[in-house]
């Protein structure tokens, strides 16, 4: 499948779907993070500029800390996110899936500088671009890879309705595919819902169409129903 | 068996799950008032496991093969993470695993010295026969700000120092030499070339200083100044160095991995020398902050205090962590 999902198989003898993100999200989540830090440093500035050179000196540390490890302490307390990988639903994880640890997560990072050159993150576009992992120079020498946080789709309220047997049988891609639509009903404009559902309207009981007492969008979550095992 | 019956079954199990991966990801007091409930994790996750198997081999909705990867995935990132136990590692590395990665990279670090002291030196000599070399290499501004730093007619060495500016210069060198000792690093993954720059810049950079130090008279303060923490900064910024080439090495001579794998384990053991650089530049800083600028100390104390820096970083690297 031409796709941007990375397989990775566990130890339990399963595969893990991981999906890549991309530039979009990616500069999305760092434009986030540079407001961020740059709050930060802000904030600390104002609290701190009180005690003189003294005060001066923390500045100098905290902006030191902040450039260089902002995005660690981030992605290793805080499950592999940054707050603009957090906004975007963004994670970082090592190329086998697990959590990203302090050293990974500390070359990647070290590494952004790199990546910057020579001008405005240069090197790091061309890296993402040259690999089909999207990684820049510091997530390849980390052996990390940043992919989409995989959300848990709470499925609609199915329709009360009866099951229908199909007319004919179903090959198993064909019966997946009405299940599939059934589910995603409730995350579609009932528009989009209704045109779907003419494509297969020809196949569907002409009778009831005509008469408008069942409209194919209902016959078709009857039938997914059916196939799902309620006869 | 169809898919609501195969839900129905596992339910419990997978929403008991869902639940002590919660558990897991919150914290250790949390952990404590329930460690009940972790029981049985690694059973529930390996059921996790078949359960998706067997649901992807049935094709089952999409829906519910998705929340049985975002499970599997949580759990799999819950099993697999690495413990870290901080402070034993911090005090392991620094007492065998630092002064021994050194040596296993000794070709590295060799190259990074010869790098970094050679142009120096040849700057320092050329420096010391034709003095007005010193404006090609540095421009004028500084030069003069640097001479006005070591005036011995002057009471201060260094920066001029009021109490609490001490610490505002320790910032300013932490932010300033551990900066560009990572960028010097980092450098490294374009096949060293960033990496020949720094060391050489600086390099260059300090010879010519040095020379013209000596050359308008004021060697008195300015090495009284530098003695104390010239040891642990110049290995510092030397050993960031042989760890930007080991990455750069990795990019140009990837041997017999690929040049991806390559990069990642010249990476992996390459962050023992930039830890390494991290806590000399932290030491050097301070000594320079509080120490290296301290008037009341007689230049004779600095002087010996230095070269018992030079002797205790040369004695570590070369002999620490030997036994275990």
């Amino acid at each position: 499948m031409l796709d941007t999902t990375r397989e990775v198989e566990v130890p339990e003898g399963i595969t893990l779907e991981l999906p890549i993100a991309g530039y979009v999200s990616r500069a999305l989540a760092f434009i986030i993070d540079l407001f961020a830090r740059g709050a930060i440093i802000y904030i600390f500035y104002w609290l701190i500029m009180i005690f003189g050179d003294f005060g001066a000196g923390i500045i100098m540390l905290i902006i030191f800390f902040v450039e260089w490890f902002y995005p660690v302490l981030f992605e290793v307390l805080w499950h592999g996110q940054t707050p603009g990988k957090r906004a975007m639903e963004l994670v970082v994880v090592n190329d086998d899936g697990t959590p990203i640890d302090w050293s990974s997560s500390i070359i990647r990072n070290l590494l952004r500088f790199a990546d910057f050159l020579p001008a405005l993150w240069g090197f790091g576009a061309i890296s993402m671009l040259l690999n089909r992992d999207f990684k820049r120079l510091g997530d390849m020498t980390a052996g990390t890879l940043v992919i989409h946080k995989q959300q848990t789709i709470v499925p609609g309220k199915r329709d009360r309705v009866d099951g229908l047997a199909p007319k004919e049988s179903l090959t198993l891609d064909e019966q997946s595919a009405i299940i599939a639509y059934a589910d995603r009903l409730n995350r579609m404009s009932d528009a989009r819902n209704r045109e779907l559902a003419g494509i297969l309207s020809p196949w569907l009981d002409q009778s009831k169409l005509k008469a408008n007492s069942e409209s194919a969008v209902t016959q078709l979550s009857r039938i997914a129903k059916w196939l799902r095992g309620h006869g | 068996m169809r898919q609501e019956e195969f839900e129905l079954r596992y339910n419990p199990q997978w929403n008991e799950f869902e639940k002590q991966i919660q558990l897991a990801k919150g914290s250790w007091r949390k952990r404590k008032q329930h460690s009940l409930t972790l029981n049985g994790f690694a059973d529930n996750y390996r059921l996790l496991c078949y359960c998706l198997s067997l649901a992807r081999e049935r094709q089952y909705s999409p829906q519910l093969i998705q929340r049985l990867q975002a499970l599997v995935f949580s759990g799999h990132q819950t099993f697999y993470q690495k413990r870290s136990g901080l402070f034993h590692r911090i005090y392991q590395f620094i007492l065998v695993g630092f002064p021994r990665a050194v040596r296993e990279q000794s070709k590295f670090v060799w190259t990074a010295t010869l790098i970094f002291y050679l142009p120096a030196l040849t700057v320092f000599f050329i420096t010391l026969l034709f003095p007005e070399l010193v404006y090609s290499v540095i421009d004028p501004d500084s030069v003069a700000r640097i001479e006005s730093m070591y005036d011995p007619s002057l009471n201060h060495i260094g920066r001029e120092r009021q109490s609490d500016t001490d610490f505002m210069m320790f910032g300013f060198y932490i932010k300033n030499n551990i900066g560009i000792a990572f960028q010097s690093f980092a450098g490294g993954i374009l096949a060293t070339l960033g990496t020949l720059f720094f060391l050489i810049y600086n390099g260059v950079f300090f010879g010519a200083i040095d020379a013209h130090i000596i050359n308008i008279g004021y060697q008195q303060t300015f090495y009284a100044f530098v003695a104390g923490h010239s040891s642990y900064e110049l290995t510092g910024i030397v050993l960031s160095g042989a760890a930007g080439l080991q990455l750069g090495w990795a990019v140009i001579a990837p041997g017999n991995f690929t040049r991806k794998q390559a990069l990642v384990n010249a990476g992996r053991s390459a962050m023992s020398l930039v830890y390494g650089a991290i806590v000399l530049l932290i030491v050097a800083a301070f000594v320079e902050a509080f120490w290296s600028s301290s008037s009341s100390i007689t230049p004779s104390v600095k002087y010996w205090v230095g070269l018992a820096g030079w002797l205790f970083i040369i004695l570590y690297l070369t002999l620490a962590g030997r036994r275990v």
